[in-house]
């Protein structure tokens, strides 16, 4: 008999059994509704994703129209860099470059939306503590200095956000260009850009909802300009909880002409 | 060689073509060869993606290109990189201060929320891009953040941005070498909402040349 007991199959099978209920701080709650800490307001029951991913995680999740996403920057030190996709036809992505030039803006905040390269708003950020995201960098890859393969312990985001997306069927083609959260980023008069790397104070979170049905993918890896010797990203929470498909009278859809069409591209999508 | 256009070109001119004002245009730009795009009345936006020839997965990215250099403007000497922060081109010589890569490109789809829905009937980069690819068997998620040649999008100290006022002018041009092979895409931008044409496009001038000991 081996030390483990596994030498058969009973034996590797309690062996397997026994580690149930193990609590470490990057997993999953399974249910979500069984959430230590529901979200200020939140029912328990509404909670549709409860998980927390540590340096190097990722994780993806599809959330319907009026989901609410949010994600808190435990220890102040995470990078969450994201894809989204329409679920229902994927082909549609989120586009970064109509994102920031249709609304006139280089900065992710508070009102802003995530468009789609159909003209139409994925998500919009409802609340926002942290003001520092990056449009502009993307995720790191395997030749960013520091970053390693996906099998290492320094997996680049390019990677994970592959094997996110690879899950939903999705391939290489289907890794579009990113949003960073948490670290920002600022353009110089000259188009210089530094990035703001923090560490920042603890427990910053960001409200998103979905304005469509959407796949989200999300890694957690240093940003491709973080320079640090170590690899540094501390746990992101993820939470998610159903909520109420965004009303006319929403101050986020009305917030510019640009932002109502985007709603009213919603709204005629799913006009069926 | 006595046309000025062509000055400071290698010797061998594989390919000098014009394409149309709102037109797409793609063609293999073999390692080595240098591109020259020239803005041929000024102030027209030239909307422009790299694939690797081997593997098209590989494309240019805006992100990695900006990353590389710390800079979201091109310039002479930047490297253009790709989706695998692998360089696939250097601007090697341009006569215009700076080019942009956050705008990306016009389509009928976000034409109808920077104009209104009145715009979504006309002509648009997505389109050229989609046609373009089409014919070599790529498609709608080969279109990826691009880079507009000859356009000019400020970011303002509070983030502000927007296509404003071009800064080229007749005859100005960028000189791009290839450093791996590469499928070029060009979208002759159509767009007539906003300054990136100066309200009107026009056409634009596209030159392959190699030194002679490349011998293709």
């Amino acid at each position: 008999m081996s030390a483990s007991g596994t030498a058969d199959p009973a034996g590797a099978r309690a062996h397997a059994r026994a580690m149930a209920g193990t609590r470490i701080e990057a997993m999953p709650t399974v249910p979500a509704t069984d959430v230590a800490e529901p979200p200020e307001g939140v029912d328990p029951d509404a909670m549709i994703w409860e998980e927390t991913i540590g340096a190097g995680g990722y994780a993806a999740k599809e959330l319907r129209r009026g989901a609410r996403l949010r994600l808190i920057d435990l220890r102040g030190d995470a990078c969450v860099s994201m894809l989204v996709f329409n679920a229902e036809r994927p082909v549609e992505r989120l586009n970064v470059a109509d994102t920031v030039k249709v609304q006139w803006n280089a900065y992710l905040r508070a009102g802003r939306l995530l468009l789609s390269d159909m003209g139409r708003a994925l998500m919009s950020v409802l609340t926002d503590e942290a003001a520092t995201h990056d449009p502009f960098c993307g995720p790191s890859n395997e030749r960013t200095p520091g970053a390693g393969p996906n099998w290492s312990t320094r997996p680049n985001a390019r990677e994970r956000l592959l094997l996110g997306a690879a899950k939903f069927g999705l391939g290489r083609k289907d890794v579009h260009p990113c949003i960073n959260w948490f670290k920002g980023v600022h353009v110089g008069e000259d188009g210089t850009i530094s990035v703001q790397l923090g560490p920042f104070a603890p427990r910053r979170a960001v409200v998103l909802r979905a304005e469509m049905n959407v796949v989200v993918v999300l890694a957690n890896c240093p940003h491709v300009l973080d320079r640090r010797e170590d690899y540094v990203a501390t746990p992101v929470r993820l939470s998610a909880w159903r909520g109420p498909v965004t009303a006319l009278d929403d101050s986020t859809r009305n917030a510019t002409p640009e932002a109502l069409r985007a709603f009213l591209n919603v709204e005629e999508y799913f006009r069926r | 060689m006595n046309d000025p256009a062509l000055a400071g070109l290698p010797p061998q001119i594989s390919l000098d073509e014009v394409v149309p004002a709102r037109a797409p245009w793609d063609h293999l730009v073999r390692t080595g060869e240098t591109l020259r795009i020239l803005d041929l009345e000024g102030n027209q936006a030239v909307d422009f993606l790299l694939y690797a020839a081997d593997d098209d997965s590989e494309r240019y990215s805006a992100q990695d290109t900006i990353v590389a250099q710390r800079n979201i403007f091109l310039r002479a000497g930047s490297i253009l990189m790709s989706n695998e922060g692998r360089p696939m081109a250097a601007i090697t010589a341009t006569s215009v201060a700076y080019h942009d890569t956050i705008g990306g490109a016009c389509s009928c789809e976000s034409n109808t929320l920077r104009y209104g829905h009145h715009t979504k009937s006309q002509h648009a980069c997505v389109e050229n891009f989609l046609i373009s690819n089409a014919r070599h068997g790529r498609g709608k998620r080969d279109i990826v953040s691009n880079i507009n040649w000859f356009m000019n999008v400020p970011v303002e100290a509070d983030g502000t941005l927007g296509i404003v006022d071009g800064i080229s002018a007749p005859g100005l041009y960028v000189d791009l070498k290839m450093l791996m092979d590469v499928i070029a895409v060009i979208s002759n931008c159509p767009q007539i909402n906003n300054p990136c044409n100066g309200f009107n496009p026009t056409p634009v001038r596209v030159v392959i040349a190699a030194e002679r000991t490349q011998g293709h």
